[in-house]
């Protein structure tokens, strides 16, 4: 690592991880809060330097079909979006997860539904991990709660993506990506040459050499049989992403009589609420899910035999704590609290509703 | 005579292009489809392409062109291949990048990444199939359906106070900075044939000099299919009707001040 | 070492780019920092503030219900935040603009007249580096030569000639502010 400490953005540290960890090519269009993404590329113009492709496309929808485009021919690219832009690519998404294609995409979400505000909001947790698009298919989401993670999520994320042939997500909303934290920029890796492309991705449409048959990039199959064993096979692919590549942070949980489970920057505002809490006495501790798929059930499902209850913590209106849920499987309650539409709590808000709603 | 006596090198008078395969292909009798491929084969080969080029198929009947040229393809989510294809031109320019699109695809649901990629002057080469209908999902209004014709989704024909005016995209596109060839061809006669091969030698060769600009080949087609006629009666009323309405020649040619 | 503080006022007044020097000041002296805008469309005249935490140690939320300093610049912030600074914390106005002055008698309560100070100085757009001189006055949670180092990483090279007079600036908000 260079220890070169920065402040910037969340987006911008997106923005510059790409550049450092060899990605071939971003397609984005501006949409507030993420908008720093694509303007911080075209300042630093990285086609000048690794050869780095930066394309402001003609909307969302062309943006992820020239992601889908340049991972089809082996290359590291990604697409930035807001909420609403997010939506606009999941035919494209899907497409991709279809026919099994590494990309990363970064959702800076703001509130919704529809145009909605500008402001932070975390209402895409069931668009990023129940589907989203049409069809059985899963994107490996990372949540970042930090400028650092940010930053690092882009390698990890492309890192996961080509590991399984997968898009992968990163997850962040508009605290995230608007503000300012140290960070420590990731080493600068070069972009795969053609010999590293053809090994690791012997499937791309890299123009078909004498040696072998033609290599076609397609999610179609009108053959139900086939397209059965197709989706077996992916089925198979999620199930070994979730028996390896579960992340998560556990925050004061030793002693917990109390669990907050939340991500990104709600797991921030959680710390703090944990901190406050421990001052009045109660035990309360935090689990941070960093993948959201593959989601922390097992640990979940541990801490459901420990702590008296838990609280998933979200920005919207209970959607993570359907897999909360889910994973205790009625052992303990589990509730939910959320502000909604952009408004961000606070923590005193979160340690007012602990007392309220599980103790 | 014998079989073997005939099939001799030296008698040889036709012959498909290599990476032409022996899929049997899945299009209508009559159908300008395998046509145009075969001269996309031709052409490729005839260039020294074949390893060199990534094409891009469409949602439509041509959605299965990856299975009977031996290149490398990519399929396109419907009205896509565009933006496609300006990502792998862009982060492979030494390569033959080319769409494959029908008249659904490039001028109903794929209009603006047609219209952003020429205007970018993406050194792509689009070949663009109008039969005025939409064949795949069995006979419905194109943009491009001419005003009065009966389709599955304007059984009374075209009203264009409902519908309105068939789309001449590839006039738009001539009109674009960003394009360089824009060519309407037909292969309805030996002549065509030639004439459509020779435009996408044209646009292919554009494609490849480093000097820019989008290239559009449209070709006039036939789907006697969808419009419920004999192959024979389709050419014949392709030239009657669609030929009016989509005459054919070079649109622009910015290499010739056109 | 902790200081939690929130700049509030009208966009157009420097709010952010106050907090992005203090922010940068707090990373040239070695302090864990975040900085967090209130972000939105309104680059003039709308409200803006920025929340900006300087530490030792890891700092969790970025987000916050109360502040140790608060700086405001017009009517409404003072509406807002007043109410938000911790007992024995630090509220500091710029007097231009407020109709109705803080009441809180359990907080450390400075005036600091920069906008006219500034009309003086023939230097308007040093308005925010008089209110951040004054800040570090009375709450001197990072050393000048730091400040200075970070006015020189957020201001673009072809703006450091600007440095001497923002110097000026930061030294005559140490003068002016009172309680």
């Amino acid at each position: 690592m260079s220890e070169e400490v920065k402040l910037m953005k969340g987006n911008e540290a997106i923005a510059h991880a790409a550049i450092r960890c060899g990605c071939d090519g971003y397609f984005g269009y501006p949409i507030t809060p993420q908008s720093e993404v694509l303007e911080t590329l075209m300042e630093v113009e990285p086609w000048k330097t690794t050869g780095m492709v930066v394309l402001q496309a003609e909307s969302e929808v062309s943006a992820i079909n020239m992601v889908y485009g340049g991972a089809g021919c082996g290359k590291k690219v990604m697409t930035s979006s807001s909420s609403p832009g997010v939506s606009l690519k999941q035919e494209g998404v899907s497409y991709l997860a279809g026919a099994e294609l590494p990309a990363l995409i970064v959702n800076v979400m703001r509130g919704g539904p529809g145009l909605g505000t500008i402001q932070p909001s975390q209402a895409d947790y069931f668009q990023t991990v129940k589907g989203g698009g049409h069809g059985d298919y899963r994107l490996i989401a990372l949540a970042p709660a930090s400028v650092q993670e940010m930053a690092d999520f882009v390698g990890l994320g492309f890192d996961l993506a080509f590991k399984y042939r997968n898009p992968a997500i990163i997850l962040a909303d508009g605290v995230i990506g608007q503000m300012m934290e140290k960070v420590v920029l990731p080493d600068f890796q070069p972009r795969m040459t053609e010999e590293e492309i053809a090994e690791k991705c012997p499937w791309a449409a890299v123009g078909k050499p004498k040696n072998r048959e033609r290599n076609v990039i397609t999610s179609l199959e009108l053959q139900p049989d086939a397209m059965e064993q197709n989706n077996i096979r992916f089925q198979e692919k999620y199930k070994t992403i979730e028996e390896n590549e579960v992340r998560y942070e556990e925050i004061m949980c030793d002693d917990a009589e109390y669990l907050l489970v939340a991500f990104g920057s709600s797991a921030r505002i959680c710390q703090k609420a944990v901190e406050i809490a421990r001052e009045q006495g109660i035990k309360l501790g935090l689990l941070r899910p960093i993948t959201l798929w593959p989601f922390p059930k097992k640990a979940l499902a541990d801490y459901a035999n420990k702590v008296k209850a838990m609280l998933s913590v979200e920005l919207n209106a209970g959607q993570m704590v359907e897999d909360v849920r889910l994973a205790v499987n009625g052992k303990v309650p589990v509730e939910h609290y959320g502000r909604l539409g952009g408004i961000v709590y606070t923590p005193d808000e979160i340690v007012e509703a602990v007392k309220n709603k599980i103790m | 005579m014998a079989l073997e006596d005939i099939i001799k090198p030296e008698n040889l008078v036709y012959k498909k292009p290599d990476i032409m395969n022996d899929n049997a292909m899945h299009y209508c009798p009559g159908c300008s489809h395998g046509v145009v491929h075969k001269l996309i084969a031709e052409v490729i080969e005839e260039m020294g392409l074949v390893e060199d080029s990534i094409g891009i198929t469409p949602v439509g009947c041509a959605v299965f062109a990856y299975n009977y040229i031996d290149i490398d393809w990519e399929e396109a989510a419907h009205g896509r291949a565009p933006a496609l294809a300006t990502a792998i031109k862009r982060l492979r320019p030494n390569k033959l990048v080319f769409t494959y699109q029908g008249d659904g695809d490039l001028s109903a649901i794929g209009t603006a990444e047609t219209i952003h990629a020429c205007n970018r002057g993406e050194s792509i080469a689009i070949i663009f199939i109008n039969n005025g209908i939409y064949g795949m999902t069995g006979g419905q209004m194109a943009p491009t359906t001419l005003e009065g014709i009966k389709t599955a989704t304007c059984p009374y024909g075209r009203d264009v106070k409902l519908n309105g005016y068939p789309l001449k995209i590839t006039n738009l596109l001539k009109e674009l900075e960003g394009t360089r060839f824009v060519t309407r061809q037909s292969v309805h006669t030996a002549a065509a044939v030639r004439k459509t091969k020779k435009a996408i030698r044209k646009a292919f060769e554009n494609c490849l000099d480093g000097k820019g600009g989008a290239n559009v080949v449209e070709v006039v087609s036939t789907c006697s299919s969808g419009w419920k006629m004999t192959p024979a009666k389709a050419n014949k009323w392709m030239e009657e009707n669609m030929f009016p309405a989509y005459p054919l020649g070079d649109l622009r040619d910015r290499d010739a001040n056109i | 070492m902790k200081e939690e503080i929130i700049i509030a006022g009208f966009g157009g007044q420097g709010v952010l780019s106050m907090g992005k020097i203090l922010a940068y000041s707090g990373l040239m002296q070695g302090k864990e920092v975040t900085w967090m805008p209130a972000y939105g469309p309104e680059q003039r005249g709308g409200t803006a503030n920025v929340t900006v935490i300087l530490s030792d140690e890891k700092i969790s939320s970025p987000i916050l219900n109360e502040f140790d300093t608060a700086i405001i610049l017009n009517q409404q912030s003072l509406d807002k935040f007043e109410k938000s600074v911790k007992p024995g914390g630090t509220l500091i106005y710029d007097p231009y603009g407020i109709t109705k002055a803080p009441t809180r008698t359990d907080i450390n309560v400075y005036k600091i007249n920069a906008m006219d100070t500034s009309i003086e100085m023939n230097a308007p757009k040093s308005f925010n580096m008089i209110i951040l001189g004054g800040l570090l006055k009375v709450r001197p949670i990072v050393e000048l030569d730091n400040v200075l180092k970070g006015l020189k990483k957020t201001l673009p090279e072809r703006h450091h000639h600007l440095i001497p007079m923002n110097e000026t600036a930061l030294k005559k908000g140490m003068e002016i502010i009172e309680k």
